[in-house]
């Protein structure tokens, strides 16, 4: 009579174990979800993230933004304009194929036929593939970026994407907004496969058993992507336990969740800019530099970041975050209303004026609310501030059209790079070449322009750090914009979920490095 | 009968057609359709050229002749997000919407009848009292914050039922999947229709209510009391069948409205049907969905107006006389 209950109670047992070892899921809730699964189709963060997952790039950012060898396992620079690079050996992609240098060389191709990234591969000549595990990057002119860059590249399975999918469309067409082959497969070398996909609802990951990277500790088995774009209902779904690892986190929450025993939070200050710029050709005020350090001195951003951000940001003085080559750890917000009233009386506006604003109401955190109390903050020197905010999707036209005196942009540099934000937003705007091309304050110093251009070709550490914080304080000195702060990140994950050692400022977590108990 | 139905037929069409216009032509207020596609540091001058092979350059008229000539085969472009039909992405989260719908229907269904006729009858009781008190909160608080509140309590402090999304589906027939089937699936429907059927359900407890009250004092339900007739026969026979004949006009028509509000209720709880993906059309300026969006639930609304007509034309002769003169 015992026997069958021994057997019962070992089975069971058993089941208990074996479920205890089997698959370890991560639930995972961003705000968005990829637009594609082709990694050139789109250059944003969570193309980006998913990149990370599916694909490995040559090199990759590590926390103290330096580079960490991935499918490329060491480097050097030949010459001005060459860097060699030894590529890994034994790795597989998805489809069972052999990584080699020619994947390089047709996704670096690809990559400088993509609208998106073709801007950014603009300074390289061509790949040259040396033999089947070592290439070379040549560049135009000397160029200090390559490694960033090398970033970028994320090789894709070159036989898998060739020949014709069976609507008879090449494998490899790459083309925004259509049903291409590569938008719906896809085959890397990445940590994870794809395994399901309903667009806007979920992405199932399953660990590929062929990923190269033995050393590394990620335990995780599948992964379930949901987007969840309500702040509130993201935060709930961790709290409750239906994920297991949410971010964005709002800055509303960080005190809850900081305080919640149940879960971990994660916070890192960040690398995008927010600042206001004053257009100088709709405004002849805006010329006199006085009038623009008037602005900034009365602008208190360190209120903002401590009242409105929740002291979710750092207060900015410059463009370039601690980390970057051109930060100038000496430049400190300057909010002085004295001083700020006494420029206006200096410049003969004492009596102030009337200027319109526009900002988004969805785009950055708080945007909106940061405006008006930047409006608040202007008429303390008597500006009148007349200020619009729209959704982004209505913004952005209205900024290319240069819609009001005031504008507000953040920027993240593409590059991870200083002299990315002079290039967009402040230096002298020209159709031809497409500097300044977010620009909207017309501010042009040749200065400034021959400065960031030569730091193009210096490819001496040194003396480019040197020059690209000559530019800070330039654009610091002349109040060129008004810097508000830079934007945190944050994180948070259930108690076991070991988040904090795959988390990066760039915002690409590394999944596949991740532990959970 | 059949003229009453053409007609109505002929201003279907037309009510469709205007729609369709004003859907087509809002689509230049909307925002930028490029920038949501292409990164930020794409030159202006490789948007114009994808704008230009998009057609979005080319003069309204022909837009909208290039729009209709394929409206009228039943394809009303393709999503730029998801890259196939729109009509398609709609119908395939159409079924979720449906389901959310039904489930707040089935709850204001069962609880206004019972509670709505109770107050009628006991308009003194202390729970008649509460409920009209109850019902001017509900009416008051709108969705999201009553979506919200739900939230909090049930999954996150009590934790009892999941907080977003629709559960396990099964696949039954043509591509449909359903959450109604399965245990799981049930548990992530219950708190999304509670919070949908909170603006309703209030409205409804006090529009039986007081039609409740007005037929009881009539002249019919006076003879019948004289006459001797049982207690319940009186109230819910007799009573409540003309009460519910006006409840049911005005409930066809609320169900038109019901699907409005699923855009915040869907958004909040993370489901994915047609509001939600109303509202993220809308962010990502995918104007082939929004107009295809909008088209689909102009269609619903017109549908069901109609049908609410034809009914009531059916049921009630006077009205068919009078739209047939005017």
């Amino acid at each position: 009579m015992k026997k069958p209950l021994v057997l019962a109670v070992g089975l069971l047992l058993g089941l208990c174990l074996s479920l205890g070892v089997a698959a370890k899921t991560l639930r995972l809730a961003y705000d968005s979800d990829p637009i594609s699964l082709d990694p050139h189709e789109q250059l944003s963060g969570t193309m980006l993230q998913l990149s990370h997952m599916v694909f490995d790039p040559l090199v990759r950012w590590n926390k103290e933004t330096q580079f960490d060898p991935r499918l490329a396992t060491s480097w050097e620079r030949l010459d001005q304009f060459t860097v060699r690079f030894n590529l890994r050996k034994g790795v597989k992609f998805h489809s069972g194929n052999d990584f080699t240098a020619h994947d390089v060389a047709w996704t670096f191709n690809r990559l400088k036929s993509s609208p998106d990234f073709k801007g950014l591969f603009q300074p390289f000549k061509e790949l040259k593939v040396i033999d089947d595990h070592t290439i070379e990057l040549v560049t135009n002119e000397p160029y200090p970026l390559v490694l960033h860059m090398a970033t970028y590249i994320f090789p894709m399975d070159s036989a898998f994407y060739t020949g014709t999918d069976e609507k008879g469309s090449a494998k490899d067409m790459l083309k925004k907004h259509a049903d291409t082959f590569a938008s719906v497969n896809a085959s890397g070398t990445g940590p994870y496969v794809v395994t399901k996909r309903q667009q806007g609802v979920r992405v199932d990951f399953k660990r590929f058993a062929d990923y190269w990277d033995k050393e590394s500790p990620g335990n995780v088995d599948e992964i379930v992507w949901t987007p969840i774009k309500e702040e509130p209902t993201r935060v709930a779904a961790l709290l409750s336990g239906d994920v297991d690892f949410i971010a964005p986190v709002p800055p509303t929450d960080l005190e809850r969740i900081r305080n919640n025993v149940k879960v971990d939070l994660v916070t890192m200050s960040g690398t995008r800019i927010i600042t206001l710029q004053l257009n100088q050709e709709r405004r002849t005020e805006f010329k006199d530099p006085r009038v623009r350090q008037a602005i900034v001195y009365a602008i208190n951003n360190e209120g903002i970041v401590k009242k409105i951000m929740k002291g979710f940001g750092t207060a900015a003085a410059q463009q370039s975050p601690k980390g970057y080559a051109g930060h100038v750890p000496t430049l400190t917000p300057r909010f002085d209303l004295a001083k700020a009233q006494q420029l206006m009386q200096e410049a003969g506006y004492e009596k102030g004026f009337s200027v319109t604003m526009m900002a988004p109401n969805n785009r950055y955190v708080n945007d909106d609310e940061i405006s008006q109390a930047v409006t608040a903050m202007l008429s303390r020197i008597n500006i009148k501030v007349d200020l619009k905010t729209m959704p982004k999707a209505q913004y952005w036209p209205k900024f290319d059209e240069r819609a009001a005196d005031i504008m507000m942009i953040g920027w993240h540099a593409d590059t991870e790079d200083s002299a990315n934000f002079s290039e967009f937003l402040v230096m002298c705007p020209d159709k031809e070449t497409g500097y300044g091309q977010y620009n909207s304050g017309n501010y042009c110093n040749k200065e400034v322009d021959q400065l960031v251009l030569a730091t193009q070709g210096e490819t001496d550490p040194g003396k480019r750090a040197e020059m690209l914080r000559k530019v800070e304080q330039i654009l610091h000195d002349d109040a060129a914009f008004v810097p508000l702060h830079w934007q945190d990140l944050a994180w948070a994950a259930r108690k076991g979920v070991h988040i904090e050692p795959i988390l990066n400022v760039m915002n690409f977590p590394y999944l596949g490095d991740l532990v959970i108990d | 009968m059949l003229a009453f139905f053409v007609h109505r037929l002929g201003q279907a069409l037309v009510v469709m057609f205007v729609i369709s216009l004003l859907s087509f032509s809002i689509q230049d207020n909307l925002g930028d359709p490029l920038r949501e596609l292409v990164g930020q540091s794409v030159s202006e001058a490789e948007r114009q050229q994808l704008r230009e092979a998009m057609g979005l350059n080319d003069p309204f008229v022909n837009q909208y002749g290039r729009f209709l000539k394929k409206a009228l085969q039943g394809d009303l472009g393709d999503s730029y997000f998801f890259k196939r039909p729109a009509l398609g992405v709609i119908l395939e989260k159409l079924p979720a919407t449906l389901e959310l719908v039904l489930g707040a229907t089935l709850i204001i269904l069962l609880l206004s009848v019972p509670v709505g006729v109770y107050c009628a009858i006991n308009p003194r009781s202390w729970f008649s009292k509460l409920m009209m008190g109850v019902s001017i909160v509900g009416i008051s608080i709108p969705v999201f914050l009553t979506a919200i509140m739900l939230i909090y309590l049930f999954s996150i402090h009590l934790g009892w039922l999941p907080s977003f999304g629709r559960g396990e589906t099964l696949l039954i027939w043509g591509g449909y999947e359903t959450g109604l089937l399965t245990a799981d699936g049930l548990r992530h429907l219950l708190l999304p229709s509670i919070a949908l059927s909170s603006i309703m359900l209030p409205l409804f407890i006090r529009l039986i209510r007081s039609e409740m009250m007005e037929v009881l004092e009539q002249e019919y339900i006076r003879f019948a009391w004289a006459r001797g007739l049982k207690r319940q026969r009186i109230w819910f026979l007799h009573a409540l069948k003309n009460t519910l004949l006006p409840v049911i006009t005005v409930g066809g028509v609320q169900i038109g409205t019901m699907i409005a509000y699923t855009i915040l209720t869907e958004r909040v709880f993370q489901w994915p049907g047609m509001g939600f993906l109303f509202l993220e059309a809308v962010n990502r300026v995918d104007t082939p969905l929004i107009i295809a969006y909008l088209i689909v639930v102009g269609l619903i609304f017109v549908v069901t107006n109609t049908l609410v007509d034809l009914i009531y034309g059916l049921v009630n002769p006077t009205v068919r006389l009078t739209r047939g003169n005017a």
